[in-house]
């Protein structure tokens, strides 16, 4: 298990704003009318989103509310999962994963190149707002290892001077493509030297 | 070698197109009507016939947990479930069914769902993989526009819904039950079982909860008879798999196999070979990081399917072949495994929320050399311990690697491990309380 920490300065209240009320309408209809506590992921979700990709403990109260769920419950799910966020981060949330086979294909180097380019800690908010980064577990592009997630997006197939020019690109704001970092093309075999078989 | 014609997943690399006109042309929908109106004894029969096994790890006969679905519909509904929360170390295929074969994927919902009386399906999606269940949210919105799914879908008279829900970053939402859990809106632990999803699932009603390849290969099974899908690969163990080859190889590649390739094949004629050449290879772990590896004499003649891997003490799991080579550290590379379960355990049984630590800290040490000839026997008592005493297969997941690697690499091990025991040299290493809660250095 993995211990997570709750923000020290947080906001008095919480409010969902018109429109996220609208998206959670539809949220709703997905589950059964008494099982309206299903929803209580997508909404955690919604907060974080509204909220700059952050949970204050007053959404969990919120949502609590608004779902007839007991506090404490939805503060459990909201612990239990990674994803969600109960501190601030980034405007760029930088995970790199450095389970075993992106470690085999140099995530440690990756990592050490968000040390030198961010911060020396992982969890520590840049001077300028704009990155912070976490070692997170496996996110399933194995076959494009190293990897790391940023925000919604993959960046795959990374190298030092790769993640050296995404790393600055958030720095300045200004993004690079997600996906591959050398352009390859989703999971297929490189360099197909061996033979022809790319399922055509 | 699997036969172009006989290849389910044309679109694995996305060469062709994503979208519902593209995947028609690959004749997707192209007779569906015709399979539901067979009925549900035919469309299972010809299932039980292919023999297809669940391709989410544990092998289990998809035809045969079909059937335990109750025959008719009580004052409970039934659900379908698809499990997309993949995140086993090593394992990435249903990524790309989810990307680029989404109506192979909701084909399959829709005939499976009505092969087990189920009205609506639920398609749960580890969170990380935010764009690809926004393109399947598309895929699902352009069948539903084409009246496939929805309201009497294809004119069978069949109500279905799909929605998806996602995950949040816990692995063990990809266990069956645990999953249920989450998506009731608890935490994702595992349920005991009996009772078994099948009668008590979703909400308390009957639930059959299946992989997204399994899903997404049922369409394709019904359109070309089981008997064809039986006669790829070996008996027990037929069909076309993906194949995820990652690690120390020169093309890391997901790739659409038959059953019971060898291993060595996949990986020199797919992956491009093992960087540094064969003789340069330490060890395969052969199914996602839960399977024990296999060192190199094993992986010269292995083939690639359930029964052979079993029989090798390993199994195929999601068949995500993680390669090592000789310029690895094969203890960091376990012990990093290790840390992951510890991550990921869900804190429910002692054995498997201790152990998984214990584990995970006696190799760290192991790695760095400062283990003690105990250590290694301590360690392979822990994974006893766990094994087959927790409710869920996890505790099994996280032991069995750990075996695995003091199965084929004792030797090795003990040549680094050598230090006597801590109590005699006076070393603060303490290492039969928990880590965390210690503040020191060295701790």
């Amino acid at each position: 298990m993995s211990i997570k920490k709750v923000h020290d300065q947080q906001p008095e209240s919480f409010e969902f704003s018109n429109e996220n009320l609208e998206i959670i309408k539809n949220i709703l209809k997905k589950y059964p009318e008494k099982n309206r506590k299903s929803a209580v992921m997508p909404l955690l979700y919604l907060a974080q989103k509204q909220n700059n990709n952050w949970i204050p403990l007053a959404a969990l109260k919120y949502i609590g509310n608004f779902l007839s769920m007991p506090y404490i419950n939805v503060y459990e799910i909201a612990t239990f999962y990674t994803m969600y966020n109960l501190a601030p981060v980034g405007k760029y949330f930088v995970q790199v994963c450095t389970t075993s086979p992106c470690l085999l294909r140099g995530a440690g180097e990756i990592v050490k190149t968000c040390k030198k380019k961010l911060s020396k800690n992982p969890n520590e908010i840049t001077s300028n707002g704009m990155c912070s980064w976490t070692e997170v577990e496996c996110l399933g592009a194995c076959v494009n290892a190293p990897m790391m997630q940023v925000n919604n997006d993959y960046y795959e197939d990374l190298d030092v001077n790769s993640t050296e020019k995404i790393l600055d690109s958030f720095m300045d704001d200004k993004p690079l493509k997600p996906g591959s970092s050398r352009n390859r093309k989703s999971s297929a075999p490189e360099n197909n030297k061996t033979n022809g078989t790319t399922n055509a | 070698m699997l036969k172009e014609e006989d290849k389910i997943f044309k679109n694995l690399y996305n060469n062709h197109g994503w979208s519902l006109n593209d995947s028609l042309k690959r004749n997707d929908w192209s007779n569906t009507k015709e399979i539901i109106s067979k009925g549900r004894e035919w469309i299972i029969n010809e299932i039980k016939l292919s023999e297809l096994r669940g391709r989410g790890g544990a092998g289990f006969p998809t035809g045969v947990k079909w059937s335990f679905a109750p025959k008719k519909v009580g004052s409970r509904p039934h659900y379908l479930v698809i499990n997309a929360d993949e995140s086993e170390p090593g394992t990435c295929k249903d990524r790309d069914i989810l990307r680029f074969e989404p109506q192979k994927l909701i084909e399959g919902c829709l005939i499976s769902a009505f092969a087990v009386n189920a009205h609506i399906c639920y398609i749960y999606i580890r969170g990380e993989y935010f764009h690809e269940g926004q393109q399947l949210q598309k895929a699902i919105d352009e069948a539903y526009e084409k009246k496939f799914i929805g309201k009497n879908a294809l004119n069978t008279g069949w109500d279905f819904d799909i929605y998806i829900h996602y995950g949040a970053g816990a692995y063990i939402c990809g266990e069956e039950t645990a999953l249920l859990e989450s998506l009731e809106g608890n935490k994702g632990q595992p349920r005991l079982k009996p009772p078994f999803p099948a009668l008590v699932g979703l909400y308390g009603c009957p639930t059959i909860v299946n992989n997204v390849e399994t899903i997404a290969v049922v369409p394709t099974i019904l359109r070309k008879g089981g008997k064809w899908f039986a006669s790829i690969g070996r008996p027990k163990n037929t069909g076309t798999k993906i194949f995820c080859i990652s690690g120390n190889v020169n093309n890391p590649c997901n790739v659409e196999e038959e059953m019971g390739v060898p291993l060595k094949f996949l990986i020199e004629k797919y992956a491009g070979g093992v960087i540094g050449g064969w003789k340069n290879l330490k060890a395969v772990i052969p199914g996602g990081s839960s399977m024990p590896l296999i060192p190199k004499d094993v992986c010269e003649t292995i083939k690639m399917d359930f029964d052979s891997l079993v029989a090798a003490k390993s199994g195929l799991g999601t068949a995500g072949i993680v390669v090592i080579n000789n310029d690895q550290d094969i203890l960091k590379c376990m012990a990093r495994i290790a840390k992951f379960y510890k991550h990921e355990s869900c804190g429910q049984c002692t054995p498997c929320r201790e152990g998984s630590g214990w584990m995970w800290r006696i190799l760290e040490r192991a790695a760095k050399g400062d283990a003690t000839k105990e250590d290694i026997n301590l360690l392979s008592e822990v994974t006893k311990q766990i094994e087959g005493h927790t409710i869920c297969a996890f505790g099994e997941g996280s032991a069995w690697p750990v075996q695995g690697l003091l199965r084929h690499f004792r030797k090795e091990i003990d040549k680094r491990c050598f230090s006597e025991p801590v109590i005699k040299k006076k070393r603060k290493i303490p290492y039969l309380v928990d880590q965390h809660l210690l503040e020191s250095k060295d701790a």
